[in-house]
Protein backbone atom coordinates (compact mmCIF):
# COMPACT_ATOMS: atom_id res chain seq x y z
CA UNK A 1 0.00 0.00 0.00
CA UNK A 2 1.40 3.34 -1.23
CA UNK A 3 0.31 7.03 -0.31
CA UNK A 4 -1.79 7.05 -3.25
CA UNK A 5 -3.97 3.84 -1.86
CA UNK A 6 -3.72 5.69 1.59
CA UNK A 7 -5.35 9.23 -0.14
CA UNK A 8 -8.20 7.20 -1.46
CA UNK A 9 -9.22 5.60 1.35
CA UNK A 10 -9.48 8.93 3.13
CA UNK A 11 -11.39 10.20 0.22
CA UNK A 12 -14.02 7.80 0.72
CA UNK A 13 -13.82 8.28 4.72
CA UNK A 14 -14.63 11.47 3.80
CA UNK A 15 -17.17 11.19 1.28
CA UNK A 16 -19.16 8.19 3.51
CA UNK A 17 -19.40 10.35 6.12
CA UNK A 18 -20.89 13.31 3.69
CA UNK A 19 -23.46 10.29 2.51
CA UNK A 20 -24.39 9.13 5.79
CA UNK A 21 -25.25 12.96 7.02
CA UNK A 22 -27.58 13.09 4.17
CA UNK A 23 -29.37 9.82 4.33
CA UNK A 24 -28.89 9.27 8.17
CA UNK A 25 -30.69 13.32 8.63
CA UNK A 26 -34.31 11.79 7.12
CA UNK A 27 -34.90 9.28 9.29
CA UNK A 28 -37.71 9.99 11.36
CA UNK A 29 -37.71 10.36 15.16
CA UNK A 30 -39.97 7.24 15.95
CA UNK A 31 -37.27 5.26 13.73
CA UNK A 32 -34.54 6.50 16.11
CA UNK A 33 -34.01 3.02 18.68
CA UNK A 34 -33.86 0.63 15.48
CA UNK A 35 -31.54 3.18 13.86
CA UNK A 36 -29.00 2.91 16.24
CA UNK A 37 -29.42 -0.76 16.55
CA UNK A 38 -29.16 -1.14 13.06
CA UNK A 39 -26.13 0.73 12.34
CA UNK A 40 -24.69 -0.25 15.88
CA UNK A 41 -25.59 -4.07 13.74
CA UNK A 42 -23.12 -2.22 10.50
CA UNK A 43 -20.54 -1.46 12.64
CA UNK A 44 -20.41 -5.20 13.79
CA UNK A 45 -18.33 -5.33 10.42
CA UNK A 46 -15.26 -4.58 12.45
CA UNK A 47 -15.73 -8.69 13.08
CA UNK A 48 -14.16 -8.43 9.51
CA UNK A 49 -11.00 -6.74 10.80
CA UNK A 50 -10.68 -9.32 13.43
CA UNK A 51 -10.99 -12.42 10.86
CA UNK A 52 -8.36 -10.22 8.50
CA UNK A 53 -5.69 -10.11 11.33
CA UNK A 54 -5.95 -13.41 12.03
CA UNK A 55 -5.80 -14.85 8.50
CA UNK A 56 -3.42 -13.53 6.93
CA UNK A 57 -1.06 -13.76 10.27
CA UNK A 58 1.96 -15.93 9.33
CA UNK A 59 2.15 -18.49 12.23
CA UNK A 60 0.16 -16.75 14.39
CA UNK A 61 1.06 -16.62 18.19
CA UNK A 62 -0.83 -18.01 21.10
CA UNK A 63 -1.25 -14.56 22.47
CA UNK A 64 -2.52 -13.28 18.77
CA UNK A 65 -4.34 -16.15 18.47
CA UNK A 66 -6.67 -15.59 21.59
CA UNK A 67 -6.63 -11.71 21.65
CA UNK A 68 -8.23 -12.92 17.90
CA UNK A 69 -10.43 -15.24 18.74
CA UNK A 70 -12.41 -12.83 21.53
CA UNK A 71 -12.36 -10.50 19.19
CA UNK A 72 -14.62 -13.05 16.37
CA UNK A 73 -16.84 -13.37 19.05
CA UNK A 74 -17.22 -10.04 20.53
CA UNK A 75 -17.86 -8.80 16.62
CA UNK A 76 -19.85 -11.54 15.90
CA UNK A 77 -22.49 -11.00 19.09
CA UNK A 78 -22.60 -7.24 17.71
CA UNK A 79 -23.30 -7.77 14.26
CA UNK A 80 -25.57 -10.72 14.62
CA UNK A 81 -27.20 -10.15 17.49
CA UNK A 82 -27.98 -6.23 16.30
CA UNK A 83 -29.43 -7.49 13.10
CA UNK A 84 -32.02 -9.47 15.14
CA UNK A 85 -33.30 -7.38 17.70
CA UNK A 86 -33.28 -4.96 14.60
CA UNK A 87 -35.34 -6.81 12.55
CA UNK A 88 -37.73 -7.86 15.76
CA UNK A 89 -38.10 -4.16 16.45
CA UNK A 90 -39.09 -2.81 13.28
CA UNK A 91 -41.63 -5.76 12.76
CA UNK A 92 -43.63 -3.88 15.46
CA UNK A 93 -44.25 -0.94 13.62
CA UNK A 94 -47.54 -0.35 11.45
CA UNK A 95 -48.81 2.18 9.68
CA UNK A 96 -52.76 1.33 10.07
CA UNK A 97 -54.04 0.52 13.48
CA UNK A 98 -53.94 -3.58 13.57
CA UNK A 99 -56.58 -6.24 13.80
CA UNK A 100 -57.64 -6.88 17.09
CA UNK A 101 -54.75 -8.25 19.72
CA UNK A 102 -57.18 -9.30 22.58
CA UNK A 103 -54.74 -11.43 25.28
CA UNK A 104 -51.04 -10.27 24.38
CA UNK A 105 -50.87 -8.91 27.70
CA UNK B 1 -8.83 -12.75 -6.61
CA UNK B 2 -8.38 -9.40 -4.73
CA UNK B 3 -9.64 -7.82 -7.36
CA UNK B 4 -12.98 -9.87 -6.62
CA UNK B 5 -12.71 -8.80 -3.05
CA UNK B 6 -12.55 -5.02 -3.61
CA UNK B 7 -15.28 -5.12 -5.83
CA UNK B 8 -17.46 -7.85 -3.22
CA UNK B 9 -16.64 -4.96 -0.46
CA UNK B 10 -18.32 -2.27 -3.07
CA UNK B 11 -20.72 -4.23 -3.25
CA UNK B 12 -21.68 -4.82 0.33
CA UNK B 13 -21.53 -0.76 1.69
CA UNK B 14 -23.68 -0.17 -1.02
CA UNK B 15 -26.25 -2.15 0.20
CA UNK B 16 -25.42 -0.70 3.74
CA UNK B 17 -26.17 2.82 2.42
CA UNK B 18 -29.51 1.42 0.34
CA UNK B 19 -30.48 -0.72 3.57
CA UNK B 20 -30.04 2.46 6.24
CA UNK B 21 -32.27 4.57 2.88
CA UNK B 22 -34.95 2.21 3.81
CA UNK B 23 -35.03 3.56 7.34
CA UNK B 24 -36.18 6.53 6.33
CA UNK B 25 -40.02 5.24 6.65
CA UNK B 26 -41.42 2.29 8.92
CA UNK B 27 -42.52 1.02 5.83
CA UNK B 28 -39.29 0.32 4.06
CA UNK B 29 -37.10 -0.06 7.33
CA UNK B 30 -37.67 -4.32 7.65
CA UNK B 31 -36.74 -4.46 4.30
CA UNK B 32 -33.67 -1.90 5.10
CA UNK B 33 -32.08 -3.71 7.90
CA UNK B 34 -32.42 -7.18 5.70
CA UNK B 35 -30.75 -5.69 2.87
CA UNK B 36 -28.00 -4.18 5.33
CA UNK B 37 -27.69 -7.64 6.96
CA UNK B 38 -27.20 -9.05 3.09
CA UNK B 39 -24.53 -6.62 2.69
CA UNK B 40 -23.29 -7.91 5.76
CA UNK B 41 -23.28 -11.26 4.42
CA UNK B 42 -21.38 -10.19 1.10
CA UNK B 43 -18.58 -8.63 2.80
CA UNK B 44 -18.35 -11.58 5.14
CA UNK B 45 -17.60 -13.63 2.32
CA UNK B 46 -15.44 -11.15 0.84
CA UNK B 47 -13.71 -11.56 3.33
CA UNK B 48 -13.41 -15.45 3.81
CA UNK B 49 -12.22 -15.27 -0.14
CA UNK B 50 -8.88 -12.86 1.02
CA UNK B 51 -8.01 -15.18 4.19
CA UNK B 52 -8.79 -18.04 2.31
CA UNK B 53 -4.79 -19.58 2.41
CA UNK B 54 -4.98 -18.94 6.50
CA UNK B 55 -4.14 -21.53 8.93
CA UNK B 56 -6.56 -20.40 11.65
CA UNK B 57 -9.96 -22.23 10.40
CA UNK B 58 -10.42 -24.14 13.79
CA UNK B 59 -10.06 -20.90 15.63
CA UNK B 60 -11.81 -18.73 13.66
CA UNK B 61 -14.46 -21.23 13.37
CA UNK B 62 -15.03 -22.04 16.76
CA UNK B 63 -15.15 -18.01 17.55
CA UNK B 64 -17.69 -17.52 15.00
CA UNK B 65 -19.84 -20.68 16.29
CA UNK B 66 -19.38 -18.84 19.80
CA UNK B 67 -20.11 -15.76 18.68
CA UNK B 68 -23.92 -16.67 17.41
CA UNK B 69 -24.83 -19.22 20.21
CA UNK B 70 -24.19 -16.14 22.66
CA UNK B 71 -25.60 -13.33 20.66
CA UNK B 72 -29.26 -14.40 18.91
CA UNK B 73 -30.80 -15.65 22.49
CA UNK B 74 -30.56 -12.45 24.31
CA UNK B 75 -31.38 -10.30 20.86
CA UNK B 76 -34.67 -12.85 20.49
CA UNK B 77 -35.50 -12.67 23.94
CA UNK B 78 -35.18 -9.19 25.52
CA UNK B 79 -38.29 -7.17 26.70
CA UNK B 80 -38.73 -4.17 24.22
CA UNK B 81 -38.36 -1.76 27.42
CA UNK B 82 -34.91 -3.57 27.80
CA UNK B 83 -33.79 -2.81 24.83
CA UNK B 84 -31.50 0.53 25.61
CA UNK B 85 -29.00 -1.55 27.63
CA UNK B 86 -28.82 -4.29 25.13
CA UNK B 87 -28.26 -1.33 22.33
CA UNK B 88 -25.26 -0.37 25.02
CA UNK B 89 -23.74 -3.89 25.35
CA UNK B 90 -23.84 -4.76 21.51
CA UNK B 91 -22.31 -1.64 21.35
CA UNK B 92 -19.68 -1.86 23.67
CA UNK B 93 -18.77 -5.20 22.56
CA UNK B 94 -18.36 -4.10 18.73
CA UNK B 95 -15.99 -1.41 20.60
CA UNK B 96 -14.03 -4.52 22.36
CA UNK B 97 -13.41 -6.05 18.98
CA UNK B 98 -11.97 -2.78 17.54
CA UNK B 99 -9.62 -2.16 20.35
CA UNK B 100 -8.66 -6.07 20.22
CA UNK B 101 -8.02 -5.92 16.38
CA UNK B 102 -5.76 -2.94 17.04
CA UNK B 103 -4.16 -5.34 19.51
CA UNK B 104 -3.29 -7.99 17.12
CA UNK B 105 -2.56 -5.56 14.48
CA UNK B 106 -0.29 -4.41 17.38
CA UNK B 107 1.87 -8.47 17.79
CA UNK B 108 1.47 -9.28 14.19
CA UNK B 109 3.74 -6.50 12.75
CA UNK B 110 6.34 -6.77 16.10
CA UNK B 111 5.12 -3.54 17.61
CA UNK B 112 4.19 -1.68 14.42
CA UNK B 113 7.84 -2.31 13.82
CA UNK B 114 7.21 -4.87 10.80
CA UNK B 115 5.45 -1.76 9.02
CA UNK B 116 8.10 0.39 9.08
CA UNK B 117 10.21 -1.33 6.84
CA UNK B 118 7.56 -1.30 4.01
CA UNK B 119 7.79 2.01 1.99
CA UNK B 120 4.59 4.03 1.80
CA UNK B 121 2.25 6.00 4.83
CA UNK B 122 3.34 3.81 8.26
CA UNK B 123 2.80 6.46 10.49
CA UNK B 124 -0.83 7.61 9.09
CA UNK B 125 -1.37 3.93 9.37
CA UNK B 126 -0.03 3.77 13.05
CA UNK B 127 -1.50 6.24 13.87
CA UNK B 128 -4.77 4.99 12.66
CA UNK B 129 -4.87 2.17 14.66
CA UNK B 130 -3.50 3.85 18.03
CA UNK B 131 -6.70 5.68 17.99
CA UNK B 132 -8.28 2.69 17.18
CA UNK B 133 -7.04 1.41 20.30
CA UNK B 134 -8.06 4.01 22.36
CA UNK B 135 -11.49 4.99 21.47
CA UNK B 136 -12.20 1.18 21.17
CA UNK B 137 -11.01 0.63 24.60
CA UNK B 138 -13.15 3.45 25.85
CA UNK B 139 -16.32 2.62 24.27
CA UNK B 140 -15.93 -0.59 25.60
CA UNK B 141 -15.84 0.18 29.04
CA UNK B 142 -17.73 3.22 28.84
CA UNK B 143 -20.80 0.96 27.22
CA UNK B 144 -20.32 -1.84 29.80
CA UNK B 145 -21.12 0.90 32.67
CA UNK B 146 -24.08 2.23 30.73
CA UNK B 147 -25.06 -1.16 30.21
CA UNK B 148 -24.75 -1.88 34.01
CA UNK B 149 -26.69 1.24 34.80
CA UNK B 150 -29.46 0.84 32.08
CA UNK B 151 -29.72 -2.74 33.57
CA UNK B 152 -29.37 -0.98 37.73
CA UNK B 153 -27.10 -2.87 38.69
CA UNK B 154 -24.93 -0.22 39.13
CA UNK B 155 -27.36 3.10 40.62
CA UNK B 156 -28.95 5.46 37.89
CA UNK B 157 -28.19 8.35 39.83
CA UNK B 158 -24.86 10.18 39.21
CA UNK B 159 -21.37 8.48 40.55
CA UNK B 160 -18.44 10.80 40.77
CA UNK B 161 -15.68 11.99 42.96
CA UNK B 162 -16.79 15.42 43.00
CA UNK B 163 -14.59 18.27 41.88
CA UNK B 164 -11.50 16.07 41.01
CA UNK B 165 -13.77 14.29 38.10
CA UNK B 166 -12.88 16.52 35.56
CA UNK B 167 -8.76 17.04 36.26
CA UNK B 168 -8.83 13.24 36.06
CA UNK B 169 -10.47 12.42 33.06
CA UNK B 170 -8.02 14.93 31.78
CA UNK B 171 -4.63 13.04 32.69
CA UNK B 172 -6.22 9.96 31.90
CA UNK B 173 -6.77 10.98 28.35
CA UNK B 174 -3.48 12.82 28.10
CA UNK B 175 -1.80 9.61 29.19
CA UNK B 176 -3.25 7.53 27.07
CA UNK B 177 -2.35 9.88 24.52
CA UNK B 178 1.40 9.93 25.85
CA UNK B 179 1.56 6.25 25.98
CA UNK B 180 0.34 5.89 22.26
CA UNK B 181 2.62 8.63 21.02
CA UNK B 182 5.52 6.54 22.68
CA UNK B 183 4.43 3.39 20.92
CA UNK B 184 3.87 5.26 17.70
CA UNK B 185 7.38 6.60 18.15
CA UNK B 186 8.77 3.43 18.20
CA UNK B 187 11.61 3.80 19.94
CA UNK B 188 11.66 1.29 22.70
CA UNK B 189 12.05 -2.19 22.77
CA UNK B 190 9.34 -5.03 21.70
CA UNK B 191 9.05 -6.09 25.39
CA UNK B 192 8.68 -1.99 27.07
CA UNK B 193 6.49 -1.08 23.40
CA UNK B 194 3.83 -3.75 24.62
CA UNK B 195 3.68 -3.01 27.91
CA UNK B 196 3.50 0.78 26.82
CA UNK B 197 0.54 -0.75 24.55
CA UNK B 198 -1.12 -2.14 27.02
CA UNK B 199 -1.17 0.97 29.06
CA UNK B 200 -2.88 2.47 26.44
CA UNK B 201 -6.06 -0.02 26.60
CA UNK B 202 -5.96 0.64 30.64
CA UNK B 203 -5.54 4.35 30.70
CA UNK B 204 -8.28 4.57 28.01
CA UNK B 205 -10.32 1.99 29.67
CA UNK B 206 -10.75 3.75 32.72
CA UNK B 207 -11.36 7.10 30.94
CA UNK B 208 -14.62 5.44 29.50
CA UNK B 209 -15.86 4.13 32.80
CA UNK B 210 -15.12 7.51 34.69
CA UNK B 211 -16.67 9.08 31.62
CA UNK B 212 -19.97 7.16 32.09
CA UNK B 213 -19.83 6.72 35.89
CA UNK B 214 -21.08 10.65 36.67
CA UNK B 215 -23.80 10.78 33.92
CA UNK B 216 -27.76 10.03 34.99
CA UNK B 217 -30.03 8.11 33.81
CA UNK B 218 -32.09 10.80 32.64
CA UNK B 219 -28.92 12.05 30.34
CA UNK B 220 -28.41 8.77 28.89
CA UNK B 221 -29.95 8.94 25.97
CA UNK B 222 -26.89 11.22 25.25
CA UNK B 223 -24.49 8.37 26.08
CA UNK B 224 -25.49 5.82 24.58
CA UNK B 225 -25.98 8.09 21.24
CA UNK B 226 -22.24 9.56 21.46
CA UNK B 227 -20.91 5.98 22.10
CA UNK B 228 -22.65 4.56 19.21
CA UNK B 229 -20.82 7.60 17.82
CA UNK B 230 -17.25 6.74 18.69
CA UNK B 231 -17.53 3.01 18.15
CA UNK B 232 -18.11 3.95 14.79
CA UNK B 233 -15.56 6.13 14.01
CA UNK B 234 -13.22 3.70 15.66
CA UNK B 235 -14.35 1.26 13.16
CA UNK B 236 -13.70 3.83 10.24
CA UNK B 237 -10.01 4.35 11.60
CA UNK B 238 -8.96 0.10 11.65
CA UNK B 239 -10.67 0.28 8.36
CA UNK B 240 -8.08 2.77 7.78
CA UNK B 241 -5.53 0.61 9.07
CA UNK B 242 -6.28 -2.56 7.27
CA UNK B 243 -6.80 -0.59 4.16
CA UNK B 244 -10.71 -2.38 4.35
CA UNK B 245 -13.43 -0.23 2.26
CA UNK B 246 -16.22 -1.70 3.68
CA UNK B 247 -14.86 -0.97 7.02
CA UNK B 248 -14.35 2.75 6.19
CA UNK B 249 -17.65 3.26 4.82
CA UNK B 250 -19.64 0.76 7.14
CA UNK B 251 -17.61 2.78 10.04
CA UNK B 252 -18.40 6.26 8.68
CA UNK B 253 -21.93 5.57 7.83
CA UNK B 254 -22.07 4.64 11.89
CA UNK B 255 -20.69 7.72 13.42
CA UNK B 256 -22.74 9.99 11.39
CA UNK B 257 -25.36 8.68 12.63
CA UNK B 258 -24.44 8.85 16.03
CA UNK B 259 -23.20 12.14 15.97
CA UNK B 260 -26.45 13.31 14.21
CA UNK B 261 -28.79 11.69 17.15
CA UNK B 262 -26.02 12.89 19.90
CA UNK B 263 -26.76 16.43 17.95
CA UNK B 264 -30.27 15.62 18.44
CA UNK B 265 -30.59 14.71 22.17
CA UNK B 266 -28.49 17.09 23.38
CA UNK B 267 -30.30 19.79 21.63
CA UNK B 268 -34.09 18.10 22.99
CA UNK B 269 -32.37 18.77 26.36
CA UNK B 270 -30.98 22.42 25.88
CA UNK B 271 -27.62 21.64 26.65
CA UNK B 272 -24.02 20.97 25.37
CA UNK B 273 -22.73 17.44 24.77
CA UNK B 274 -19.48 18.59 26.80
CA UNK B 275 -21.73 19.64 29.82
CA UNK B 276 -23.48 16.20 29.20
CA UNK B 277 -20.03 14.35 29.70
CA UNK B 278 -18.58 16.55 32.14
CA UNK B 279 -21.82 15.29 34.27
CA UNK B 280 -25.44 14.84 34.93
CA UNK B 281 -27.62 17.02 36.90
CA UNK B 282 -26.23 15.74 40.37
CA UNK B 283 -26.01 17.84 43.08
CA UNK B 284 -28.63 20.24 42.27
CA UNK B 285 -32.22 20.15 44.30
CA UNK B 286 -32.74 16.84 45.33
CA UNK B 287 -35.34 14.34 45.87
CA UNK B 288 -38.53 16.76 47.17
CA UNK B 289 -40.89 13.98 48.67
CA UNK B 290 -43.27 16.71 49.98
CA UNK B 291 -47.02 16.56 48.40
CA UNK B 292 -47.41 20.47 48.26
CA UNK B 293 -45.34 23.13 47.11
CA UNK B 294 -45.40 26.35 49.77
CA UNK B 295 -49.18 27.13 49.50
CA UNK B 296 -50.06 24.76 46.44
CA UNK B 297 -50.79 21.34 47.16
CA UNK B 298 -51.25 18.48 44.22
CA UNK B 299 -54.56 17.08 44.01
CA UNK B 300 -54.92 13.22 44.30
CA UNK B 301 -57.65 11.43 42.16
CA UNK B 302 -59.09 8.09 41.87
CA UNK B 303 -59.51 5.81 38.85
CA UNK B 304 -63.14 6.79 38.62
CA UNK B 305 -62.95 10.33 38.60
CA UNK B 306 -60.31 9.91 35.87
CA UNK B 307 -62.33 7.79 33.93
CA UNK B 308 -65.45 10.01 34.04
CA UNK B 309 -63.27 12.51 32.85
CA UNK B 310 -61.72 10.66 29.87
CA UNK B 311 -65.20 9.36 29.07
CA UNK B 312 -66.61 13.14 28.13
CA UNK B 313 -63.31 14.26 26.00
CA UNK B 314 -63.33 14.44 22.31
CA UNK B 315 -59.52 14.00 22.19
CA UNK B 316 -56.68 12.41 24.64
CA UNK B 317 -53.32 12.59 24.62
CA UNK B 318 -51.19 10.21 25.99
CA UNK B 319 -47.18 11.47 27.03
CA UNK B 320 -45.55 8.24 27.64
CA UNK B 321 -41.93 8.71 29.64
CA UNK B 322 -39.37 6.04 31.26
CA UNK B 323 -41.87 5.32 33.81
CA UNK B 324 -43.81 3.53 31.26
CA UNK B 325 -41.38 1.29 30.42
CA UNK B 326 -40.38 0.52 34.26
CA UNK B 327 -44.06 -0.10 34.96
CA UNK B 328 -44.32 -2.23 31.35
CA UNK B 329 -47.62 -0.55 31.37
CA UNK B 330 -47.67 -0.25 26.95
CA UNK B 331 -50.20 -2.81 26.72
CA UNK B 332 -52.35 -1.45 28.98
CA UNK B 333 -52.72 2.05 27.58
CA UNK B 334 -53.33 0.41 24.36
CA UNK B 335 -56.36 -1.63 26.22
CA UNK B 336 -57.44 1.96 27.33
CA UNK B 337 -56.98 3.79 24.36
CA UNK B 338 -59.35 1.08 22.78
CA UNK B 339 -61.94 1.60 25.26
CA UNK B 340 -61.73 5.30 24.20
CA UNK B 341 -61.84 4.69 20.71
CA UNK B 342 -64.69 2.42 21.04
CA UNK B 343 -66.22 5.76 22.43
CA UNK B 344 -65.37 7.89 19.39
CA UNK B 345 -62.69 9.52 21.43
CA UNK B 346 -59.47 10.47 18.93
CA UNK B 347 -56.22 9.61 21.13
CA UNK B 348 -52.67 10.33 20.27
CA UNK B 349 -49.52 10.51 21.55
CA UNK B 350 -47.18 12.93 22.22
CA UNK B 351 -43.53 11.83 21.95
CA UNK B 352 -40.42 14.18 23.21
CA UNK B 353 -37.28 13.14 22.11
CA UNK B 354 -35.40 12.69 24.94
CA UNK B 355 -38.06 10.27 26.76
CA UNK B 356 -36.91 6.66 27.91
CA UNK B 357 -33.78 5.31 27.96
CA UNK B 358 -33.00 6.18 24.20
CA UNK B 359 -33.79 8.00 20.91
CA UNK B 360 -37.21 6.52 20.21
CA UNK B 361 -37.36 4.22 22.84
CA UNK B 362 -41.42 4.94 23.21
CA UNK B 363 -41.98 4.49 19.72
CA UNK B 364 -40.42 0.61 19.72
CA UNK B 365 -42.81 0.29 23.31
CA UNK B 366 -45.66 1.66 21.94
CA UNK B 367 -45.22 -0.30 18.04
CA UNK B 368 -44.87 -3.05 20.59
CA UNK B 369 -48.30 -2.71 21.89
CA UNK B 370 -49.62 -2.38 18.66
CA UNK B 371 -50.35 1.58 18.92
CA UNK B 372 -50.43 3.08 15.03
CA UNK B 373 -47.28 4.81 13.79
CA UNK B 374 -49.76 7.54 13.05
CA UNK B 375 -51.06 8.22 15.86
CA UNK B 376 -47.21 8.56 17.41
CA UNK B 377 -46.50 12.49 17.66
CA UNK B 378 -43.32 14.72 17.56
CA UNK B 379 -43.36 17.13 19.72
CA UNK B 380 -43.13 19.79 17.39
CA UNK B 381 -46.51 19.21 15.63
CA UNK B 382 -48.64 18.20 18.38
CA UNK B 383 -46.94 21.02 21.03
CA UNK B 384 -49.93 23.30 19.72
CA UNK B 385 -52.81 20.86 20.20
CA UNK B 386 -52.36 20.54 23.99
CA UNK B 387 -54.67 23.73 23.85
CA UNK B 388 -57.56 21.71 22.17
CA UNK B 389 -57.29 18.99 24.57
CA UNK B 390 -59.36 17.91 26.90
CA UNK B 391 -57.47 15.55 28.81
CA UNK B 392 -53.80 14.67 28.30
CA UNK B 393 -52.72 11.86 30.93
CA UNK B 394 -48.85 11.92 31.66
CA UNK B 395 -47.59 8.24 32.30
CA UNK B 396 -43.97 8.03 33.84
CA UNK B 397 -42.80 11.55 32.57
CA UNK B 398 -41.64 14.27 33.93
CA UNK B 399 -38.92 16.44 33.22
CA UNK B 400 -40.06 16.76 29.42
CA UNK B 401 -43.33 17.90 30.64
CA UNK B 402 -42.20 20.42 33.15
CA UNK B 403 -43.57 23.72 31.96
CA UNK B 404 -40.74 25.46 34.12
CA UNK B 405 -38.40 25.40 31.35
CA UNK B 406 -40.50 27.77 29.63
CA UNK B 407 -41.44 30.14 32.30
CA UNK B 408 -39.27 30.16 34.99
CA UNK B 409 -35.84 31.20 34.40
CA UNK B 410 -34.46 30.26 37.64
CA UNK B 411 -35.12 26.40 36.99
CA UNK B 412 -32.23 24.32 35.99
CA UNK B 413 -33.81 23.11 32.67
CA UNK B 414 -34.81 26.41 31.80
CA UNK B 415 -34.66 26.69 27.33
CA UNK B 416 -35.26 22.84 27.21
CA UNK B 417 -37.78 22.54 25.08
CA UNK B 418 -40.66 20.80 26.61
CA UNK B 419 -44.57 19.30 26.09
CA UNK B 420 -46.84 21.81 26.37
CA UNK B 421 -48.95 19.57 28.57
CA UNK B 422 -49.87 22.19 31.09
CA UNK B 423 -52.17 24.00 28.16
CA UNK B 424 -54.55 21.17 28.24
CA UNK B 425 -57.89 21.49 29.73
CA UNK B 426 -57.63 18.90 32.33
CA UNK B 427 -54.18 16.63 32.85
CA UNK B 428 -53.47 13.26 34.60
CA UNK B 429 -50.51 12.41 36.35
CA UNK B 430 -50.04 8.82 36.87
CA UNK B 431 -46.66 8.66 39.22
CA UNK B 432 -45.39 5.57 42.06
CA UNK B 433 -45.39 9.05 44.03
CA UNK B 434 -44.63 12.38 44.87
CA UNK B 435 -40.98 11.71 44.15
CA UNK B 436 -39.27 14.60 41.91
CA UNK B 437 -38.00 13.12 38.55
CA UNK B 438 -34.44 11.95 37.61
CA UNK B 439 -33.12 15.21 37.57
CA UNK B 440 -34.66 15.90 41.18
CA UNK B 441 -36.32 19.76 39.68
CA UNK B 442 -39.68 20.65 41.15
CA UNK B 443 -42.43 20.42 38.39
CA UNK B 444 -44.92 23.08 38.77
CA UNK B 445 -47.03 20.71 36.73
CA UNK B 446 -48.50 18.61 39.68
CA UNK B 447 -49.67 21.91 41.42
CA UNK B 448 -51.16 23.04 38.13
CA UNK B 449 -55.41 23.89 39.23
CA UNK B 450 -56.21 21.47 36.24
CA UNK B 451 -53.89 19.02 37.02
CA UNK B 452 -54.78 15.77 39.17
CA UNK B 453 -52.54 13.50 40.38
CA UNK B 454 -53.48 9.17 40.35
CA UNK B 455 -50.92 7.62 42.43
CA UNK B 456 -49.72 4.03 42.18
CA UNK B 457 -48.51 1.57 40.07
CA UNK B 458 -48.91 3.07 35.79
CA UNK B 459 -49.81 0.24 34.81
CA UNK B 460 -52.24 -1.13 37.37
CA UNK B 461 -53.69 2.54 37.01
CA UNK B 462 -54.55 2.76 33.89
CA UNK B 463 -55.97 -1.34 34.09
CA UNK B 464 -58.16 0.10 36.84
CA UNK B 465 -58.84 3.23 34.45
CA UNK B 466 -60.32 1.02 31.73
CA UNK B 467 -62.45 -1.05 33.72
CA UNK B 468 -63.95 1.78 35.18
CA UNK B 469 -64.70 3.16 31.67
CA UNK B 470 -65.94 -0.38 30.70
CA UNK B 471 -68.20 -0.02 33.29
CA UNK B 472 -69.54 3.64 32.43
Amino acid sequence: MDYTDFLANIAILVLSGFIGFAVISKVPNTLHTPLMSGTNAIHGIVVLGALTVLGTAHNPSIPLQIISFVAIVFGTVNVIGGFVVTDRMLAMFKTRPAASTDGKN
Amino acid sequence: MDILVYALYIVAFAMFIIGLSGLTAPRSAVRGNKIAAAGMGVAFIATLIHIRDTGSWLVIIAALVVGVIVGIPPARKVKMTAVPQLVALFNGVGGGTVALIAWGEFLESDGFTGLRVASGPVLPLVIASLFAAIIGSLSFWGSIVAFLKLQQILPGHPLSVGRLQQPLNAILFLGSVVAAVVVGIGSTTTGAALVWFVAILILAGILGVMTVLPIGGADMPVVISLLNALTGLSAAAAGLALNNIAMIVAGMLVGASGTILTNLMAKAMNRSIPSIVAGGFGGRSQGNAATSNGDQVAKSTSAADAAIKLAYANQVIVVPGYGLAVAQAQHAVKDMAKVLEARGIEVKYAIHPVAGRMPGHMNVLLAEADVSYDAMKEMDDINGEFSRTDVTIVIGANDVTNPAARTDPNSPIFGMPVLNVDQSRAVIVLKRSMSSGFAGIENPLFFGANTTMLFGDAKKSVAQVTEELKAL
